[in-house]
């Protein structure tokens, strides 16, 4: 096998066990991306300079004997994460000229636990769109068929990791942005539980839904990942103080008597036959494996679209409030007056999606209009939290698609915001909730991966990681690679 | 004012809380560091940045609430207020909107006639400050100093109880001593700690619904609040008598040119677009930690007024005086402490001599330069005979320039009152001897002429005579031989 094609838990075993070097490793996957990346366009920022010195101070720690599980192993940052001293984007064109001056805590403790930086990937604009043409900096293409996008928001990570530009990459998810993206491109996506990881230094979209995760190759680097980089942070009031368990050690757990709800309004007729076949078909292989399925109602949850795109613009319309071209990011030339500065200033800097969010946003919490949106949405959340928590009091975790559809065909749907907002109806429940979802690969439909989601209860990342795990040993979905262009590969 | 019509007025205090960190970050808040010096990057509103809550300033917001007996919330939720301006690096201000951490307390204020007015506190919450926009010495440029951005303020709410200048005045005094009674406030108001915004209108008498009213903001003297008030309420009386309409809107207050103009109507009012802040958890208070921080609390200024009244037998009046700042209280104890006794006695010297002298010098009875042993060693001398309180005076004056002690300067310059009646009776003799007209149109019925002979006698003793005893001694040898 290439350097390139390894998990993250090889190259971490390989380099402690001096098979290869982090310099090695991170120039593999430094010329994977000088050789891929002007197709897919899956980085912002490739930070090679910096990459081989902290691949080459691993190294010195690897050779001293300090290696740990992720010591040398290189990874990419989703553009939302602040890396100090690097442009720190957001795949906005307002923060084109921004260079963070701190890191984000994910970004801090993946640095501490060894980890190597290739470089800041590719997203929708301010995470908003679940196709990645919504970017600033270009819409990135699916490594299974450059035609189709790669799913968003964390559309720049999946196609870095399912091309082998990074073995490992961290997302964020609002409502769906790192589950639907690793569908699409056959990774598996972890979204913990709300408050399980930091939010310190991740620039907010929905700061009540908005949480940091992991696109991996498997179950097993999504756990060595995350174990990395969650737990209680005194900089984000919202993240949770509760001690992170061993998610590794926590991986073989026998699948026999689990008890699995299989969302029935996850199978309505949105749902593209062929990924309802293969979801189906995985459901089957849990029992086979021993698990117990039942058919559970989640009568609320069909409302999630409308609830989460009255409180995602609402929350957004607020966080988006400090670009103002005053202290950094985008200044329009020669602003005549202070009006004309923001106008301008946000004017140019923000993409029409943006600009759609934060007028849908601003017009739900205006004087008159709070009850009727804002606060029914909320109530609706409630709603559904609540019947998120009736479904657990009966099954361990629940199972579905992940999204409608596999890839599809760029431009696709970019004039009509509703079909595109309906990608992320499987998803937006956990966001809503709060709830840990992780969506695993389990099948191909014309050449195209499908994913599996699977929902768990508050703090079950462990269990989540568990399930896909079990159905990883069983599998090979995701070991599947995309087809390399024609021309050879790096 | 003009007759026939009542003034209603309710204020909204902002007092600074004196933390030594932000509200929602760990910079400093002193004053008077260089622009920007003491904004970090949460102050700042940089992408990705979260604020954490200081919880010293919850722990301010309590003991205000017990102070004024409001009731804590349980459960108090900060909201963002939404709204653009250069200063607020957020584009929302952080504040408490639907559920504050204080709500329904009060406070009682003394009149000048000496009645008392129970004010409402219809409550208090916990906010941020923002920073200010500079213009001086930039040209046509504006520049914007964070260094106040996120400094934490309480901002307390009166209901509209108060019904003249003078009573917003009062009012305010009174929330001005309980802060710096509590130590949450330095009430400095030159540098902006202290400040209000007046809520104004004015209602036929006997009227029971509410004038249109107008908000004069940021005040930052109890001078303006004053002429402020007093000018909004002659210009709304004067329009509304000249048949015109009072419009809602925000003003403010010219204090060159002594009046008030307006800002903004309520139509140009922002839309605020509250809603709870997704970053910041719902501040859930326990009762444990409310009686704790209760446990804390120093005596108030009301409760020690009436002890002043009851157990040293001062006047209301007095009571009030001396405890109006807590320093000033405790400098008046400490000198009937040190006395043993004489309370009125030492309350008349503070708020009389000493307060006259602090006001010459300019100083805080913390500067004063004779401390409260001192001058309860002065007293003590008057109490004792050594001097009258004509001549305690005198020594209280060289005390405080000259830093000794009032038995030095007593010895120094001979100040020892005369108490000795046979000196004293030959000093009378020479004064009857030298008047013979006076003595002769007293004992013919001029009993008014006593006085004289009372000063002549002082006169010819430099003041140092026991005036008692001249009195006795006078009206002996008046009388005749």
């Amino acid at each position: 096998m290439k350097l390139h094609e390894l998990s993250v838990a090889a190259l971490g075993r390989g380099l402690r066990e001096r098979e290869f070097s982090s310099v090695e490793v991170t120039r593999a996957f430094l010329d994977r991306i000088a050789a891929r990346n002007p197709a897919l366009n899956a980085f912002i920022t490739v930070t090679a300079g910096r990459a081989l010195a902290d691949a080459a101070a691993a190294d010195a720690r690897l050779a001293r004997g300090e290696g740990r599980p992720l010591t040398g192993v290189p990874l990419a940052h989703k553009d939302i994460f602040c890396t100090d001293g690097i442009l720190t984007t957001c795949g906005s064109r307002i923060l084109g000229n921004f260079v963070a001056p701190y890191d984000a805590t994910v970004v801090e403790r993946l640095d501490a636990a060894g980890m190597v930086l290739l470089g800041k990937t590719n997203m929708d604009e301010f995470a908003m769109g679940s196709s990645n043409e919504t970017s600033g900096y270009g819409p990135v293409r699916n490594p299974w068929d450059p035609g189709r996008v790669p799913g968003g928001s964390s559309g720049g990570s999946a196609a870095a990791v399912a091309a082998g530009l990074a073995p490992v990459a961290t997302g964020t998810d609002t409502g769906g942005s790192i589950r639907q993206p690793a569908a699409l491109t056959g990774l598996t996506g972890l979204k913990p539980t709300y408050g399980r990881v930091s939010r310190y230094g991740m620039i907010a979209f929905a700061s009540s839904l908005d949480q940091g995760g992991v696109l991996a190759q498997s179950a097993v680097d999504a756990a060595l990942v995350l174990a990395a980089m969650a737990g209680p942070d005194a900089r984000d009031s919202t993240c949770i103080e509760r001690p992170v368990p061993d998610y590794v050690a926590g991986l073989e757990r026998p699948m026999r008597g689990l008890r699995i709800g299989i969302i029935r309004e996850f199978f309505g007729p949105g749902l593209e036959p062929g990924t309802g076949a293969a979801v189906q078909a995985a459901l089957g292989g849990f029992r086979t494996l021993g698990a117990e399925l039942v058919e559970v109602s989640l009568p609320n949850l069909p409302l999630s679209v409308p609830t989460y795109y009255v409180v995602a613009p609402a929350e957004a319309s607020s966080n988006l409030s400090r670009f103002d071209g005053v202290r950094f990011g985008h200044r329009c030339a020669d602003p005549q007056d202070l009006r004309d500065l923001y106008e301008r200033s946000r004017g140019e800097g923000f993409g029409a999606e943006v600009k759609r969010r934060i007028m849908t946003g601003t017009y739900v919490l205006s004087a008159g209009y709070y009850d009727a949106y804002y606060l029914k949405a909320q109530q609706v959340r409630s709603l559904i939290n609540a019947d998120f928590r009736r479904a657990f009091a009966a099954v361990d975790v629940l199972m579905g698609p992940t999204s409608p559809t596999p890839a599809f065909p760029l431009g696709a749907k970019v004039d009509d915001p509703i079909t595109m907002y309906l990608n992320d109806i499987y998803t937006i429940g956990a966001n809503l909730a709060g709830l840990p979802a992780i969506s695993v690969p389990c099948g191909l439909v014309e050449g195209l991966p499908v994913g599996l989601q699977v929902i768990g209860p508050h703090f079950a990342e462990e269990l989540l990681l568990a399930v896909a795990h079990a159905w990883q040993r069983e599998t090979d979905w995701h070991q599947r690679r995309p087809p390399e262009p024609a021309g050879g590969t790096a | 004012m003009s007759g026939g019509w009542e003034t209603v007025i309710g204020l909204e205090i902002h007092a600074q809380l004196a933390t030594r960190a932000k509200i929602f970050s760990g910079a400093a808040t002193a004053f008077g560091a260089p622009p920007n010096a003491q904004a970090c990057l949460v102050d700042l509103g940089y992408p990705g940045v979260l604020p954490v809550l200081n919880g010293e300033a919850v722990r301010m917001a309590v003991r205000f609430g017990l102070a004024i007996g409001a009731r804590i919330a349980p459960r108090s939720v900060f909201a963002r207020k939404n709204y653009f301006y250069p200063d607020l690096p957020k584009g929302y201000q952080i504040s408490q909107y639907e559920l504050p951490i204080v709500s329904g307390g009060a406070v009682t204020i003394v009149l000048e006639d000496g009645s008392r007015k129970r004010i409402g506190v219809t409550r208090a919450h916990l906010e941020e400050d923002a920073g200010k926009s500079l213009h001086e010495g930039l040209g046509e440029w504006t520049g914007i100093d964070l260094n106040r951005a996120g400094t934490p303020l309480l901002e307390i709410v009166s209901e509209p109880e108060l019904r003249s200048a003078r009573e917003a005045i009062a009012y305010m005094k009174k929330i001005h001593t309980l802060v710096r009674y509590l130590g949450i406030c330095d009430g400095n108001m030159q540098e902006g700690s202290f400040r209000c915004d007046a809520n104004v209108s004015v209602r036929p008498v006997g009227a029971s619904e509410f004038g249109t009213r107008c908000e004069i903001k940021n005040l930052n003297s109890f001078r303006f609040v004053d002429k402020a008030i007093q000018y909004e309420v002659g210009r709304q009386i004067e329009l509304i008598e000249g048949g015109g309409r009072v419009v809602q809107e925000t003003r403010l207050y010219d204090s060159d040119r002594g009046v008030t103009r307006p800002m903004r109507t309520k139509e140009e009012a922002n839309d605020y677009r509250y809603f709870p802040d997704p970053d910041l958890l719902p501040l859930v208070l326990e009762p444990a930690f409310v009686e704790s921080v209760r446990a804390t609390l120093p005596e108030l200024p009301d409760d020690k007024a009436a002890r002043f009244v009851a157990d040293h037998g001062l006047s209301e009046y007095d009571a009030g005086v001396l405890t109006a700042s807590r320093e000033l209280a405790d400098y008046y104890e400490a000198v009937v402490a040190a006395l043993g006794g004489e309370p009125k006695l030492a309350a008349n010297w503070v708020m009389g001599d000493l307060a006259g002298l602090l006001n010459r010098d300019g100083l805080e009875i913390s500067g004063a330069p004779v401390t409260a042993a001192g001058l309860a060693g002065l007293l003590g001398r008057i109490v004792d005979g050594t001097i009258s309180g004509k001549i305690a005076k005198e020594v209280l004056e060289a005390m405080w320039s000259e830093g000794q002690g009032a038995d030095a300067v007593i010895e120094a310059r001979g100040l020892r009152q005369i108490t000795d009646s046979t000196a004293l009776e030959a000093v009378i003799a020479a004064v009857l001897a030298a008047n013979p007209g006076q003595l002769a149109g007293y004992r013919a019925g001029k009993d008014k002429l006593f006085g004289f002979f009372v000063g002549q006698v002082m006169k010819a003793t430099g003041g140092k005579a026991n005036p008692a005893q001249v009195n006795e001694l006078l009206k002996r040898l008046l009388a005749g031989p």
